[in-house]
């Protein structure tokens, strides 16, 4: 190797981080002029400019929490009145979950190298899981309220079509990581392969399941009022229901806004807790090969 | 322990394991029976329009042109799809239509249908010659049968006849005949363009004449599809997810020191900013749609906000959490050189969780693309705004076809460029992971 100078390594390596210094400020000037460029392009296409709308922008919230507070004592009323819609609204979510969930745990066993049945379908069937993650659940809630007319089942189906693509990529990522060995081991005494699934690789990725599927839940909440916003059913259909009629039906609309805040703070939070005992729990119990 | 102890634990493991073997699925399926029961499935059957399902499928890969005689003055007139944008001009017609004073209409398999001077008939094979002459009496419709078939629809006021070939729909002041074909009509070129109908190796003589650019023109002013303006709307959705998400980033990071034990030893501090995270998720996306639409008018703007809100909340979050997970040799050893805070700042942790934070930022930004689509569908802005103007029309089920394939691909896209930025970026670069 030659000898190298102190120095000369000393300008070699300034002349590196000068390098990187300049390449850092180019990316960074190009990143703000996008974000400004972006945000100014974005106010000339709306319909009410930023800064015109920016002193306005607590008068809704204003209303909304006056007209509630002069009326406070009509407040649980409402709660008791809304409650069988958000109902609904966790009904559509759940099932959706649950639906879609079980379909995706089908479907990434058979995406997944290694214990596909039929190793030609794993492309094809990965696109198909790309497509159903791709699309966005109101439009296929929009084409569903369409043909099947309003309520919870068109949502039902949209939220549970998008949850099959996402928790069949996130779980076939889970069963790459299962050990081959018990799958082996069942094949060799002759188990058929739903038994070698059911039996085999089930047990050891279940929790990973049920973590990304409490996760799922908490986005499908959000997802099904939204829903309901357009039409769906639940709670996000009264709550355009009592904003459209304005004014003299804010204070419902403030039930529904709490009654909503409520519901995914307490989904996030129990649904967090019990993740973490999930992942912790099987780190514990678990057996490693 | 004993054999015996041994086996008995053994064997109540097992019969535990057992009955949670049965008990899960029979839950699963008691809470489906209660949603089937709750969401009045039995009743879906009922509800499901046969119609609009033949409607949207039938109209997602074909269309229809439209000829109508007016009665009262024997005019004709031919448009694709009934729409103004797709009319025929004067005198001109599709090759299987001959106008005159007896204005001929060849469906195709021998259907004929003659716009007489009074009379309109309609020859169909194997049936016979149906001649009706609408007038103020009605439309006088006289079938060669005795018996009407279920295709033919007729009365005092108004006979409907659909075949296979098309449909003819008369009344006493209308004549109307659709005829049905494959494919999206007009996608490229409009009638009134010159170079509609032009074949493919044409257009590309044409273009090399020097007409490029009015082809171009042409095809991107298309009345019909609106080619420059669904670009518009894509670009705004894009916009919507990108402003959105890198101003949530840029927002949480400094909250997100805030936030992390090992950095804000206040616990006063802490705690506020860790609310301040949950309440921004928890009023969620639409709620902050409703509330910033009021203020700020439809447009991208407002989704970029709601995005942004969101998201900072979300970010935040999950930023501290990084934050937490720091190690603190590296730290450490910045700080014995004699740094300064900010630059311990600088070179200790903000090499450490830069791929963390920027391939979960990534992850959002195909994720908030999903969204951006729904919030331009609630708040109007975007693709999202034109698909529901199109599902709200009822009928250019085509447009909305177009744009459900365009939002995949957009969403799938963008899921390729935060995936490839993401490597590009990160370079291999597992650290913290």
């Amino acid at each position: 190797m030659a000898e190298l100078s102190t120095s000369a390594i000393q300008t070699d390596y300034m002349a590196q981080v000068r390098q990187k210094r300049i390449m850092n400020t180019i990316l960074l000037v190009v990143f703000i002029a996008l974000m400004l460029g972006g945000f100014a392009t974005a106010n000339d296409r709306n319909a009410g400019g930023f800064w015109n709308g920016l002193p306005m922008l607590l008068d809704f919230p204003a209303d909304v929490i006056g007209e509630a507070y002069s009326r406070a004592e009509l407040l649980h009323g409402y709660f008791l009145k809304y409650l069988p819609s958000l109902i609904e609204t966790i009904n559509i979510a759940a099932a959706s979950t649950l639906l879609g969930g079980l379909l995706g745990l089908v479907m990434s066993l058979l995406v997944t190298r290694g214990l596909a049945p039929v190793p030609w379908m794993i492309g094809p069937l990965r696109r198909v899981l790309d497509v159903l993650r791709a699309v966005p659940e109101i439009v296929i809630a929009l084409v569903l309220i369409f043909l099947l007319g309003g309520g919870p089942v068109p949502a039902m189906i949209a939220i549970a079509l998008h949850t099959v693509g996402a928790l069949g990529k996130l779980f076939s990522e889970v069963n790459e990581n299962a050990s081959l060995m018990p799958v082996e081991g069942l094949e060799s005494v002759g188990a058929g392969w739903t038994q070698r699934m059911w039996l085999g690789v089930i047990p050891q990725v279940a929790p990973n399941y049920l973590s990304y599927g409490l996760l799922r839940f908490e986005i499908n909440i959000r997802a099904s009022a939204i829903l309901g916003f357009v039409g769906a059913g639940g709670i996000g259909y009264d709550l355009r229901n009592t904003m459209s009629w304005g004014q003299g039906k804010f204070d419902e609309a403030a039930a529904i806004f709490l009654l909503l805040f409520f519901t995914i703070v307490v989904v996030d939070q129990t649904s967090s807790y019990l993740r973490n005992r999930l992942t912790h729990g099987s780190a514990k119990g678990e057996i490693h090969a | 322990m004993s054999m015996a102890s041994l086996q008995a634990s053994t064997a109540t493991n097992f019969q535990r394991k057992r009955l949670m073997g049965f008990a899960v699925p029979a839950v699963i399926l008691a809470y489906f029976a209660y949603i089937f029961v709750a969401f009045d499935m039995g009743g879906l059957a009922e509800r499901v329009s046969l119609e609009n399902t033949r409607t949207l499928v039938s109209d997602a890969y074909s269309y229809k042109t439209h000829v109508t005689r007016d009665n009262r003055d024997g005019g004709v007139s031919i448009a694709i799809e009934g729409e103004r944008k797709g009319r025929y001009a004067e005198g001109a017609s599709p090759e299987w239509v001959s106008l005159g004073t007896e204005t001929l209409i060849d469906l195709g398999d021998g259907h004929i249908v003659t716009f007489g001077e009074t009379q309109v008939t309609y020859d169909i094979p194997g049936y016979g010659l149906i001649v009706t002459e609408p007038g103020r009496s009605g439309v006088n419709a006289v079938l060669p049968t005795e018996t009407v078939p279920e295709w033919i629809n007729a009365s005092k006021n108004r006979l409907s006849i659909t075949t296979d070939a098309g449909r003819l729909t008369v009344t006493r002041n209308r004549s109307e005949v659709f005829r049905y074909a494959m494919g999206w009509e007009l996608f490229f070129f409009t009638l009134d363009s010159p170079y509609h109908g032009m074949g493919f190796g044409t257009l590309l003589s044409h273009a090399a004449n020097g007409e490029a650019g009015a082809i171009w023109s042409d095809f991107w002013a298309n009345k019909m599809w609106r080619h420059a303006d669904v670009a518009w709307a894509l670009f705004e959705t894009i916009l919507m997810a990108f402003l959105g998400t890198f101003g949530a980033a840029i927002i949480a990071l400094p909250l997100g020191f805030l936030a992390a034990k090992n950095f804000t030893p206040l616990g006063g501090v802490r705690f506020a900013a860790r609310r301040v995270f949950d309440f921004l998720r928890g009023v969620d996306g639409l709620i902050w749609t409703i509330v910033l639409s009021r203020a700020f008018g439809p447009g991208p703007m407002t989704g970029s906000l709601a995005i942004l809100l969101t998201d900072t909340g979300s970010f935040g979050k999950m930023f501290s959490e990084a934050l937490e997970n720091v190690d603190g040799k590296q730290i450490e050893g910045i700080t014995s050189t004699g740094a300064k805070p900010l630059q311990r700042y600088r070179f200790g942790v903000i090499p450490q969780i830069t791929p963390v934070l920027l391939s979960q930022v990534l992850y959002y930004l195909e994720s908030n693309t999903r969204s951006a689509t729904i919030i331009g569908a609630i708040t109007g802005g975007g693709i999202g705004l034109l698909l529901t103007q199109a599902i709200s029309t009822q009928k250019d089920w085509e447009e909305v076809t177009y744009y459900i394939v365009l939002i995949i691909v957009m969403v799938m896209m963008m899921d390729t460029f935060s995936g490839w930025l993401r490597s590009k970026l990160i370079k291999g670069d597992e650290g913290g992971h």
